[in-house]
């Protein structure tokens, strides 16, 4: 052994290029493949009901994707599927399934409207911040509080999380239909009209709100966070083997409450910009789906912040899409989320699937 | 499946017959050769250490193996085994070290679900009509309407045993059936079964590390060691000195690693401390414990008294409920910050599962202890640069076979993955080095590397804890042998005075 300092198969060196190009692919072509096998799926259930498939996906793309209006229509609607993306996908990176994105929304949405009725005429430049604080403040607590309960007390995340989920939107209705319903809310409780100077704008020469820039530059950070810092990096360890983080001394607590707390707070200011940006007021509105359809995106992400980015887009597409395929081929509402449920399903069967494929496995190259 | 003509007897113990069992996995003999005789209604005790091939013995007469050589007889006839299902057909049945019943049907339920030809729809009146008049020729019983969950261990223990006699099992394989057990508990227990095997009811072959079982309950008694039958006899004839000595084999201390400097001042010590086991019913006390500079502390014992909860309490994932752990002076709670400052670092058994992360890549992993340190301070930025330089060099002067730094930790074979961690945790100053079973399902070359590796750091100044369910590798490596039993540290002796005996009767739990 002593005298055989064969440090690397010799073979391997011709491939060093090859093999890590092999290990990235393998997380980029499994979920596209999966996801196209999931529209398949959804193709036949389709051809099931008398439609026709070709006509459906066309139709998605053309609404999603196809003309500038409907760029802008998608594009407007990513903006809390980023954010929702994120609240699951980083505390996912330290083995956490949080799928309760949905209440911080609503609470983070809710805690900015107030706090904006209370700060009445203050200027933007101070109000707006602030608003996005209590916003990402309210969500932090409420996801962070689902991290303390699994590492203190050992409570499922995932349970846990989806319960909370309940009571902030309860807790939301509760809040808007009472203390903070403004009277003049006949028909659909809220609270009271944010002041103009208190509304977040338009990016200049497009119908999309500001809030798209603050989602993809916090994708961009978290990224970083994730693979360019130490914190990121003992937060993997922790996320791949808890007992190894553990013998190495790492804060594992504390990792697990600030990454739940980090994904909340970004629920939180999907919230916020929910309110600021497009409702004008917080209500039942803000319970729209967006977290549940976080979840989705950051499995289809892998977990990786910057993938989350192109695949919220994607089905920010879907969404707006939804409108003009119940019209035009006369399908029931909730057609968008069935596709989006086969998806979901045929990506997490996918999951099994890594390390089954010799062309993305260098290790096993040299094997027969 | 019945090779011959005449059908198996009905009713009654069965003799059951090794010959020649031979089981190789790749290059490895895991059991040479060995032929037992079990003759119908005795009680034979099977004792060896750990790996030494008793339940690759066993494995292979139920099914679950398929011996590369050798033949099973059952009363006197050749038969093949092809899976567990052909061995119950045949009367032989297994009782395992853990309960495999369902703790929230009752006794009865348990029974009967057991049963393979139990009907979809179940006739109550008449099973519990049936269970009653099995149960009345029966020595022993157990309440059968209660929940599995509300019965005490050795209640449930006795179930394992009544639910093999209702199923017919005439031949048992009883798996360590007291580890989990009280001694009172144990007592009763084998008492029945020697019972039933006077009775000609049944024949057992029990595995056990116990010398007191075996002389209180069995007939006669059959020791492996690393895969070969190494002795063979009659309990009455045999004291416990002889299966010792038969267990770890005679007057083989292998020699002793280079060895160099006397120990200094101590560095570890362990004060009175408490913590839950793992079931959480039982205590690890460790009252004194003390580990000096350039001293390797070997602990012993047979796995599950204690160990594991050791190293967890050394490493922070088991609070203290009393006591103290002390490095150099200071009180230790192994956060990162002290261990890098009083330069402690740890070797898990199974490095894999305990000290990597699977999916990250070599370099990652090598970069555990230090990813985070700059200096003296602690960095925000990574820096993949100098990590991967440093992993090219550290796999290097280690030895790592890997195909690439980049590739994922998993990919790598047992031996250097520990190649990796010993890397990762053997570079810079080591004052204090915490080790459990580093050479565990690892080849001669491996072994042989890690345990220098070991001694090297103790050679250098390091203060060594060793625990290890493999007394060649504590006898080669320790200054100090200390035997850990039921949780608690039962015998202390200077290596060069070590007796294999001795030593292997702490270990079984009585001296």
């Amino acid at each position: 052994m002593a005298d055989q300092a064969v440090v690397m198969a010799p073979r391997a060196r011709g491939r060093d290029w090859r093999a890590p190009l092999a290990r990235r692919a393998e997380g980029i072509v499994i979920p596209i493949g999966a996801s196209a096998v999931g529209l398949a799926f959804f193709g036949l259930i389709l051809l099931a009901m008398g439609k026709s498939p070709v006509e459906f996906y066309q139709l998605v793309f053309k609404a999603g994707f196809g003309t500038a209006f409907s760029w802008q229509n998608t594009l407007s609607r990513a903006t809390p599927l980023l954010f929702a993306g994120l609240c699951v996908a980083l505390p996912a990176r330290l083995g956490l399934v949080v799928i309760g994105g949905e209440g911080a929304i609503c609470l983070g949405g809710t805690a900015a409207a107030a706090l904006g009725v209370a700060l009445g005429h203050a200027p933007s430049v101070i109000g707006l911040p602030l608003m996005a604080a209590a916003g990402a403040l309210a969500g932090a607590v409420w996801i962070g509080a689902v991290g303390a309960l699994r590492h203190w007390r050992g409570v499922n995340e995932t349970i846990s999380s989806l319960l909370m989920a309940y009571i902030g939107i309860a807790l939301m209705n509760q809040l808007v239909e009472g203390p903070l319903r403004d009277p003049a809310s006949l028909n659909k409780p809220s609270t009271a009209p944010l002041p103009p100077a208190l509304r977040v704008g338009d990016i200049p020469g497009m119908d999309v709100h500001w809030g798209l820039i603050v989602a993809l530059v916090a994708c961009v950070l978290c990224w970083v966070l994730m693979e360019r810092t130490t914190i990121g990096f003992a937060a993997r360890i922790a996320g791949d083997n808890v007992r190894a983080a553990q013998v190495q001394g790492l804060p594992v607590g504390r990792l697990i409450l600030g990454f739940t707390a980090l994904g909340g707070a970004f629920a939180g200011i999907a919230g916020f910009f929910e309110v600021t940006a497009v409702q004008g007021a917080a209500n039942a509105s803000l319970a729209a789906g967006y977290g549940y359809t976080g979840i989705l995106i950051a499995f289809l992400a892998r977990q990786n912040p910057l993938a989350v980015i192109p695949v919220a887009l994607l089905l920010a597409g879907f969404e707006a899409s939804s409108g003009l395929v119940q019209r035009h081929m006369d399908l029931p509402d909730a057609t968008i989320l069935v596709l989006k449920a086969v998806v979901f399903v045929v990506i997490l069967v996918s999951d099994t699937l890594y390390g089954r494929f010799r062309i993305f496995t260098p290790s096993r190259w040299s094997q027969p | 499946m019945i090779v011959g003509e005449e059908p198996l007897p009905q009713s009654g113990a069965l003799e059951v017959a090794t010959l020649g069992m031979t089981m190789r996995f790749g290059a490895f003999t895991a059991l040479d050769d060995v032929s037992i005789r079990v003759p119908a209604g005795t009680f034979h005790a099977l004792l060896g250490e750990n790996g030494a091939g008793k339940s690759t013995l066993v494995k292979c007469m139920m099914g679950f193996y398929h011996a590369s050589a050798g033949q099973m007889m059952v009363a006197g006839r050749e038969v093949q085994v092809p899976d567990p299902r052909a061995a119950h057909a045949m009367g032989l049945g297994m009782v395992y070290q853990h309960f495999t019943l369902v703790p929230s049907l009752t006794a009865a339920e348990n029974l009967v679900i057991s049963r393979k030809d139990a009907p979809a729809v179940i006739d109550w009146r008449r099973e519990r009509a049936g269970l009653e008049a099995f149960m009345a020729r029966m020595p022993f019983r157990v309440p059968l309407d209660q929940k599995v969950a509300a019965l005490a261990a050795g209640e449930k223990q006795k179930l394992e045993i009544l639910k093999q006699l209702y199923l017919g099992r005439r031949f048992l394989i009883l798996d360590e059936p007291t580890s989990v057990l009280t001694p009172d508990e144990a007592d009763e227990v084998l008492g029945h079964v020697r019972a039933l095997c006077a009775a000609g009811e049944i024949t057992v072959l029990m595995i056990t590390h116990k010398f007191r079982e075996v002389t209180a309950f069995a007939d006669d008694v059959s020791v492996l060691r690393r895969g070969r039958l190494v002795g063979q006899g009659r309990v009455v004839d045999l004291t416990h000195a002889d299966m010792a000595a038969m267990m770890m084999g005679e007057a083989r201390l292998p020699q002793p690693a280079a060895r160099s400097g006397a120990p200094g001042a101590p560095v570890l010590r362990i004060e009175g401390a408490r913590a839950h086991d793992r079931s959480g019913l039982k205590d690890i006390a460790i009252d004194a414990l003390e580990v000096r500079a350039g001293e390797i502390v070997g602990i012993a014992g047979i796995s599950g008294n204690g160990q594991m909860e050791l190293m967890e309490m050394l490493t922070g994932q088991r609070p203290l409920t009393e006591g103290s752990v002390r490095v150099k002076g200071q009180p230790y709670r192994a956060t990162r910050a002290e261990a890098r400052r009083l330069n402690i670092r740890y070797l898990p058994e199974e490095p894999l599962k305990n000290a990597c992360a699977s999916r990250m890549s070599v370099a990652e992993n090598i970069a555990f202890r230090s990813f985070d340190a700059s200096g003296g301070r602690t960095r925000f930025w990574l820096a993949p640069g100098a990590m991967r330089q440093r992993a090219e060099e550290l796999i290097a002067a280690f030895k790592v076979r890997t195909a690439s730094i980049d590739a994922p930790i998993s990919a790598l074979s047992g031996g250097n993955v520990q190649r990796a961690v010993l890397a990762r945790e053997l570079t810079g100053t080591v004052d204090l080095l915490i080790i459990s079973n580093p050479c565990f399902g690892l080849d001669f070359t491996a072994v042989s590397e890690i345990r220098a590796r070991i001694m090297a750091a103790r050679n250098a100044g390091a203060a060594v804890l060793l625990m290890s369910e493999d007394l060649d590798e504590i006898l080669e490596l320790a200054d100090r042998v200390l035997v850990m039993s039921e949780g608690r540290i039962t015998y202390e002796v200077a290596a060069a005075n070590a007796d294999v005996a001795t030593i292997g009767h702490h270990m079984g739990g009585h001296a």
